[in-house]
């Protein structure tokens, strides 16, 4: 697909979340590029882990609208009868449109293709690097085997979709440098190794956008440096998207081509990484301001 | 002991193991007082009267305490041992030859096995118990073990009310044979569809239940189905069950002492036996199909997706599994494995009733299950042979008679030894006999993955 960069790929909208009284996100609304890393970033309790579960259909959001356009950007003008019509989804020949408030959270990423990683690793422990990697193509391999009638049979085209399975795992597992360990237990793998791993899964589910929940939380300065290498070339072969979750602000403002900062779930700041950097109402958030201070800003977002 | 004050001399080992002694017989003591220290018996004019028997208690407790005396004085000796046999683990290679040659010399084993017995009985009556209450009942239990496996060691599924759809499958045998005159080989599979389309009938509202819930309504199903053939009187007939099931044929030669019978045609001598070995071999075949679907699918999207949605679910979702979908077909295929093991079942037996469908057989292929090791086909197994072959061959021990009096029946103490057994087992392999899992596919070379990095599931 010839498309140009930087046309608005996933546009999150009035985004309210509520459990019981609590008001995690309020009135959030932001876009993501594409084939740009766009990062999310805010103190503790910001509730930046919350926008990534609604994105990827783990929270319904109590108010809002997230879409995601894949293809031809004039399908954007068809958001608000999409909307209107109660469907979850349009599907053109030039692209397709998702609302992914709608969708549940596999088809979320079986269909709209955005795929996430966790905030605590989230690996299969007791399977093997490489098996990792294969569930993570199961919806293909469920596809290709027929929904498992022509695979139990050894159906010729389930083996050829196994071995381009197993191919597309070894080519992400040369990216992260754990082709020595395909064979072994993800849960023997070090700390830093079960990180990349996790992105190299997610990878494997072929992703348009892929949300990272703190990729670099527990790295040491190596380990987060061979990460921003691999997320940069991610975003170089300009098929995924990177939505980030970080703390890490060495690789926020090394990587991020545009930040958004929330705090107490409302954006306080949107814009490129220098903008941000000198924001003052980052900088208050992030290192705490009189206490007169903090009423102003609190006054001029709206609190 | 650095626990203990430095100013003080360190107990001796005998004075230990008294002091332990006496500690565990007077827990003992307290816990047996009740349970076998009073019994109430009924006097002629049926009113109950409550007996002591001290010197069973008394027995009992001494029989405790001198069993932990021994155990703290062995304890240094144990701990040497122990520290010697961890350096020598490398010094494996019997075992790989062992694990290597097991399995076809086990799968050999089953397949001679009746003419092992017949050349020790020769043909006679005496080698249907063997090879009917050993091979036939043992072999039903490693099949139903195998099928539950999917479920519970795959993906993690904790299943308590299996024997539901194992019934399901006796009871569409027997009526369906019996009302309709069909075919074994075409109930088979029947049967199977049937018992599955039950496990999604229930999957469907339960499999959002995780862990302890799930276990709870599975458990309930299982009783549902139960009182339902209880009470279902017209159709099932109730307690009493359903007789004259019509048997199975050798593919369309009845084993009977007609002149279209098996014996007559191939010019033997009538006998039972040879549909026992029919039989024997049927299930064989019914319990190495089993294996073999399971062990296939383990290889397919599908299996490997169930044994990630024993690991994590949530990881499952964020990869666009359909979790619900993929709990369903586990538990449909488990389904419907159950129901050929019930339609054989109901088969083999010729009578069926409820009895044959309680808890406790649910029970009991869920410790098969557990003991083996889930996940594990081999360890599954060798646990089907020590759980059910060890209740069958408690029948046998007559010797005991001569030790403990004629009153003595071994066989209702079975339950006493199976928990026992069972105790010491999980002492021994917290995680089953075989505990380690085999990657269902790899790049260079297999590596058997270690038991602690292994998730038993949530449901």
């Amino acid at each position: 697909m010839a498309l140009a960069p930087h046309d608005v790929l996933l546009r999150v909208e009035h985004l309210t979340m509520r459990f019981g009284g609590l008001v995690a996100i309020h009135d959030l609304s932001f876009e993501a590029k594409r084939g740009v890393i766009t990062a999310l970033i805010g103190p503790n309790g910001a509730g930046k882990t919350t926008v990534f579960n609604c994105i990827t259909g783990f929270y319904k959001p109590s108010e809002g609208r997230i879409a995601l356009l894949h293809g031809d950007p004039v399908l954007w003008n068809e958001l608000d009868v999409v909307t209107a019509r109660g469907q979850r989804s349009l599907r053109r020949p030039e692209g397709a449109l998702f609302l992914l408030e709608r969708m549940p959270d596999f088809l979320v990423t079986e269909k709209a293709r955005v795929t996430r990683t966790f905030q605590n690793i989230r690996l299969f422990q007791g399977m093997s690097v490489l098996e990792n990697l294969l569930v993570a193509q199961h919806n293909m391999l469920m596809n290709a085997s027929g929904f498992t009638a022509l695979g139990i049979f050894g159906a010729p085209s389930y083996a050829r979709a196994q071995r381009e399975a197993i191919e597309r795992a070894v080519y992400w597992l040369e990216k992260i440098n754990l082709l020595d360990r395909a064979d072994d237990a993800a849960g023997e793998l070090p700390y830093g190794a079960q990180r990349r791993l996790e992105v190299a899964r997610a990878m494997c589910t072929d992703p348009v956008l892929l949300c990272l929940d703190e990729p670099a939380a527990g790295l040491n300065p190596r380990e987060s440096a061979d990460l921003n290498e691999l997320l940069l070339s991610i975003k170089k072969d300009g098929i995924t998207s990177i939505l980030l979750i970080e703390h890490d602000m060495s690789v926020v403002m090394q990587i991020s081509d545009h930040i958004v900062v929330l705090d107490h779930g409302i954006k306080i700041a949107d814009g490129t990484p220098e903008a941000v950097r000198n924001d003052p109402n980052v900088i208050a958030a992030y290192l705490g301001v009189e206490e007169d201070e903090v009423q102003n800003v609190a006054a001029k977002v709206g609190l | 002991m650095p626990a203990e004050a430095p100013d003080r001399a360190p107990p001796s080992l005998v004075g230990r193991a008294l002091k332990e002694a006496l500690v565990t017989g007077f827990l003992a003591f307290a816990l047996f007082l009740p349970l076998v220290g009073f019994v109430s018996v009924q006097s002629m004019t049926n009113t109950l009267l409550l007996e002591a028997r001290w010197e069973s208690l008394f027995s009992v407790v001494a029989l405790i305490a001198i069993a932990r005396f021994l155990y703290v004085l062995a304890g240094p000796w144990l701990e040497r041992r122990r520290a010697r046999a961890k350096p020598s683990a490398p010094a494996s290679n019997l075992r790989k030859v062992f694990s290597k040659f097991f399995t076809p010399f086990a799968l050999g084993f089953a397949v001679v096995y009746p003419i092992f017995v017949l050349a020790f009985t020769g043909i006679n009556p005496g080698a249907l118990k063997w090879i009917d209450n050993f091979g036939i009942q043992i072999l039903i239990y490693v099949m139903l073990g195998w099928g539950l496996n999917i479920v519970v060691g795959l993906a993690g599924l904790l299943d308590l009310g299996y024997v539901a759809f194992y019934a399901v499958g006796a009871y569409s045998y027997a009526l369906l044979s019996k009302e309709f005159g069909m075919s074994f080989w075409m109930l088979l599979p029947l049967s199977g569809i049937l018992a599955s389309f039950w496990g999604v009938l229930l999957g469907f509202p339960v499999l959002r239940l995780r862990g302890d819930y799930l276990a709870i309504v599975t458990l309930a199903f299982g009783e549902i189905i139960r009182l339902v053939l209880i009470n279902w009187v017209s159709l099932t007939n109730g307690y009493a069950g359903i007789s004259g099931i019509p048997r199975p044929t050798f593919f369309g030669i009845p084993f009977n002492a007609s002149d279209e019978g098996f014996a007559a045609i191939f010019g033997l001598e009538f006998s039972p036996l040879y549909r026992t070995i029919f039989l024997y071999y049927l299930i064989l075949a019914l319990a190495l199909f089993t294996a073999f679907i399971t062990i296939r699918l383990r290889r397919m999207p599908v299996g490997r997706a169930w044994e990630a949605l024993r690991e994590d679910e949530i990881a499952c979702r964020s990869l666009g599994i359909n979790t619900t979908n993929t709990k369903l077909t586990a538990f449909a295929m488990g389904a419907m494995l159950a129901g050929f093991a019930g339609s054989f079942f109901s088969a083999r037996q010729g009578f069926i009733s409820p009895e044959s469908f309680t808890f406790i057989e649910s029970a009991t292929i869920l410790s098969i299950v557990v003991l083996g090791g889930m996940g594990s086909q081999i360890g599954v197994a060798i646990a089907a042979i020590l759980l059910v072959g060890g209740t069958e061959i408690m029948r046998e021990l007559d010797f005991l008679k001569q030790i403990f009096g004629n009153d003595f029946e071994p066989i209702r103490y079975r339950m006493l030894l199976f928990g026992a057994a069972m105790v010491l087992i999980m002492i021994w392999k917290p995680r089953g006999l075989i505990s380690t899992r085999e990657p269902s596919i790899f790049l260079e070379e297999r590596k058997a993955i270690p038991a602690d990095l292994l998730k038993e599931g949530r449901g």
